[in-house]
């Protein structure tokens, strides 16, 4: 693989928040799912808010194909964000909500309308347009996020734990929807799980992070077969 | 769950406790409309009452719109800007005109905003001739904003605060303008909470006594309550009073009907250990708006607090401390608030008892069930007579046995303790809901009940709460001048009446000594509330 295969690169980054510090070298590559895991306070999220833009690192560089991030503001990086929960706004229906992706001023033009009734109907969500996000259940609302990840067209996805609020029978139909997704849009996805199921499904790949540092990275079948990190070991069988 | 005979001792001290809140109630409301009804039922809608009642809406009005459209910018910059330096204590300011006595905020107000005032100094100095005048309108609006403003800055934010860290960071990932993020987020966070808060600000401002008493002028800028007061004090006009306090009692009805409707602010303090992290507002435009707003709040809560204290420290301190009639009227004022306070806290332990027996019974009858909602509803109804209707109509009753500055001082503790009820129970209920649904059955089954009970089981949690409305009822009563005012005197001096009097007369040097001893002690009582309350609410979590 070259250089240019990788979509986002955290080149040597730094990073301390309060007593913790954050050591983070790694590569993302193009076009495919990959999964951080790690224990809880490992940096899991730290990395995301590192890639989406609401961390600042203290040293190093932040690379979105092959450009440099670090300083650019979170909407001016090409990537969408789907946090655990609290993705819509509870007091506007779904599609403004999903509009707010297209335009965060609600100027929207007819084929504007058009698409966001398009990537509804995509997440299976069609005639759900005035509803309001409490109507909705879990899954539901994580979908509608994904349909605004959709209208927004940027080539690089974060999911914090998206589907950690769901139960184990909609966990296994959002994790299809979004593989779905993935094949038609050949998006870069970086998603952040702590299932081992949802990392066999979903993810080509796995970084692992034990205390702020990146200590295994690789496919995710090696990963499942890995004996010599005790930290992943320690992972996966308890 | 309850035993037999704590139970029917529950219930008794419930509706005794309740009866003779009403009964106090109710027979100066008696007094008052029996006294020559045939006189003020046709006096009620002459033109001076209208245009006082006018007036009383009017300013009520501005002032709850000032409140809010000035507070809203305050609200929004305190909550963008997390690093702003002092920002906690900012927020903390914005809490002390809510536990200052309205009489010292009032002279610190006149001390800034007065015709010798600070501000009025420098105007004059920059070449204006025409000095602004504090007294009218302009005055009372300053005040009540003063009073008001931090309250809903508070308000507002706290509801700001609630609003999950994931819509910022969403926001920030969308890029939301200013705009955006005002229309999408924050105003929708703030207008649910709008209609509550000005409900509340307009029923403080429509029945604000000292504040207009101080600063109104004359009959052109005063409110039915000064009225009322005016009525009895000064021009000794009995039916004008009766119609003024009908009146009054017809409008804060109306005012606590439509409360009930509006949803409630929720008062509760914000979280300030919460981490929220904010991506907007880097521009040095947004910037200097919110350092702008946030410097323009400062300045109109402290610039008054330290006009109280620079005057309160170069006052005669020794002097004051040792004059015979600041003696007299501490201790005065001391007996009265320590007795309103015991009075406010045992009326409140009877009420929630009694709700608590009805609420164990699983099927309590229909007469009981009544029972127990007027015992809930009975302690906001005390906001239905003001305090100088109550005085006014206990005044009347009182007159027929002779020297009513003998009986004014149980008389001011009791109306003080009326006053202060609904707070005390929202502090106290809680509370003791909380405590019986962990030890109820515990307690019960050990067999523990009466005194026993309450010696080893509630008071060793409940203390907390119980000091802190104890607390609270003490600075309410301390600092308080509207029950006074009809019947201070030479022999019946309390602290508040002795500022109001050094006032009155000009010895500014000694009100202000006196002023700021009070919002001290008044202030620290208050505080100890609060630091109990988030202490426990620490405990808690």
């Amino acid at each position: 693989m070259t250089g240019d295969d990788f979509a986002v690169e955290l080149d040597k980054v730094g990073l301390r928040l309060g007593t913790q510090d954050f050591e983070l070298d790694c590569t993302f590559p193009q076009g495919r799912i990959t999964a951080v895991v790690g224990a809880s306070g490992s940096g899991k999220s730290t990395l995301l808010n590192l890639v989406a833009g609401f961390e600042a690192p203290d040293s190093g560089r932040v690379m979105i194909h092959g450009q440099d991030m670090t300083a650019l503001d979170p909407s001016e990086r090409p990537v969408s964000s789907i946090f655990q929960d609290n993705n819509l706004f509870a007091h506007l229906d779904i599609f403004t909500n999903i509009a707010l992706g297209v335009s965060p001023g609600l100027k929207l033009r007819v084929e504007d309308r058009q698409e966001i009734e398009m990537a509804l109907v995509r997440v299976g969500l069609a005639g759900f347009d005035k509803r309001l996000p409490g109507t909705l259940s879990g899954g539901e609302r994580q979908r509608a996020a994904l349909a605004r990840a959709l209208v927004r067209k940027k080539p690089v996805m974060l999911l914090d734990e998206p589907f950690a609020a769901l139960d184990p029978g909609l966990r296994a139909g959002m994790t299809s929807l979004l593989l779905d997704l993935h094949a038609e849009t050949k998006n870069t996805v970086i998603i952040v799980t702590h299932h081992p199921e949802d990392i066999k499904k979903l993810a080509q790949r796995v970084v692992f992070l034990e205390r702020g540092r990146v200590v295994y990275t690789g496919s995710t079948a090696d990963f499942f077969a890995t004996q010599n990190v005790k930290a992943v070991d320690s992972f996966l069988n308890g | 769950m309850m035993l037999r005979r704590d139970y029917r001792r529950s219930i008794i001290f419930g509706t005794v406790a309740f009866a003779a809140v009403f009964l106090f109630m109710a027979l100066a409301v008696a007094a008052l409309l029996s006294f020559d009804a045939g006189a003020s039922a046709a006096g009620i809608m002459d033109a001076y009452t209208l245009r006082i009642l006018r007036f009383t809406l009017y300013q009520a009005t501005l002032s709850t719109l000032l409140s809010i459209v000035l507070g809203l910018p305050v609200a929004l910059a305190l909550c963008r800007r997390r690093e702003f330096p002092g920002r906690i204590w900012i927020v903390r300011l914005m809490a002390v005109p809510m536990g200052l006595p309205v009489i010292v905020g009032a002279f610190g107000i006149i001390t800034i905003w007065g015709r010798q005032g600070v501000l009025n100094t420098a105007l004059v100095f920059a070449g204006a001739d025409e000095p602004f005048s504090i007294y009218g309108l302009s005055g009372i609006l300053i005040a009540h904003v003063f009073f008001n403003l931090p309250l809903s800055v508070r308000l507002m934010l706290a509801g700001l605060e609630r609003i999950p860290g994931e819509y910022w960071r969403m926001a920030a990932s969308l890029g939301m303008g200013p705009v955006s993020i005002f229309r999408f987020i924050e105003w929708p966070a703030v207008a649910r909470l709008v209609p509550g808060i000005a409900g509340l600000v307009f029923m403080l401002c429509a029945s604000s006594f000292t504040l207009v008493l101080l600063l109104g002028g004359g009959p052109a800028a005063t409110t039915l309550e000064v009225a009322i007061y005016q009525a009895l004090r000064f021009d000794f006009d009995p039916q004008r009073a009766i119609a003024l306090s009908v009146l009054q009692i017809a409008l804060t009805a109306i005012l606590l009907g439509l409360l009930a409707f509006l949803p409630s602010p929720e008062a509760e303090i914000p979280s300030l250990g919460r981490s929220l992290r904010r991506f907007d507002g880097k521009g040095i435009g947004a910037r200097l708006w919110d350092g702008a707003a946030i410097v323009f709040a400062i300045l109109l809560i402290g610039l008054p607090l330290v006009a109280i204290a620079v005057s309160g420290l170069s006052a005669d301190l020794p002097r004051l401390l040792s004059a015979p009639i600041f003696l007299r009227a501490a201790a005065t004022s001391l007996a009265i608030a320590a007795l309103s306070a015991a009075l406010v806290v045992f009326c409140c332990m009877a009420i929630i008892g009694a709700r608590q027996a009805v609420g164990s019974r699983r099927q309590a009858g229909q007469p009981l069930r009544f029972l127990s909602a007027m015992l809930g509803a009975g302690s906001s109804l005390v906001l239905l007579v003001p305090p100088v209707v109550l005085g006014s109509g206990w005044f009347l009753l009182l007159r027929v046995f002779g020297n009513v500055s003998f009986y004014a001082p149980v008389l001011v503790a009791l109306i003080n303790m009326l006053m202060a009820l609904p707070l005390a129970m929202r502090v106290l209920e809680p509370a003791f809901t909380s405590h019986f649904l962990r030890t109820g059955r515990l307690s019960a089954s050990l067999g523990l009940q009466g005194l026993t009970r309450l010696w080893f089981a509630d008071l060793p949690v409940l203390w907390r709460p119980l000091a802190m409305a104890f607390s609270f009822a003490m600075a309410l009563s301390l600092g308080d001048l509207g029950a006074v005012a009809l019947f201070g005197s030479e022999n019946f001096v309390t602290l508040p009446w002795l500022v109001y009097s050094n006032m009155g007369s000009y010895r500014t040097n000694d009100a202000a000594g006196y002023a700021f001893l009070l919002g001290i002690v008044c202030l620290l009582l208050a505080a100890g509330g609060v630091s109990r309350q988030s202490q426990s609410a620490r405990a808690s979590i």
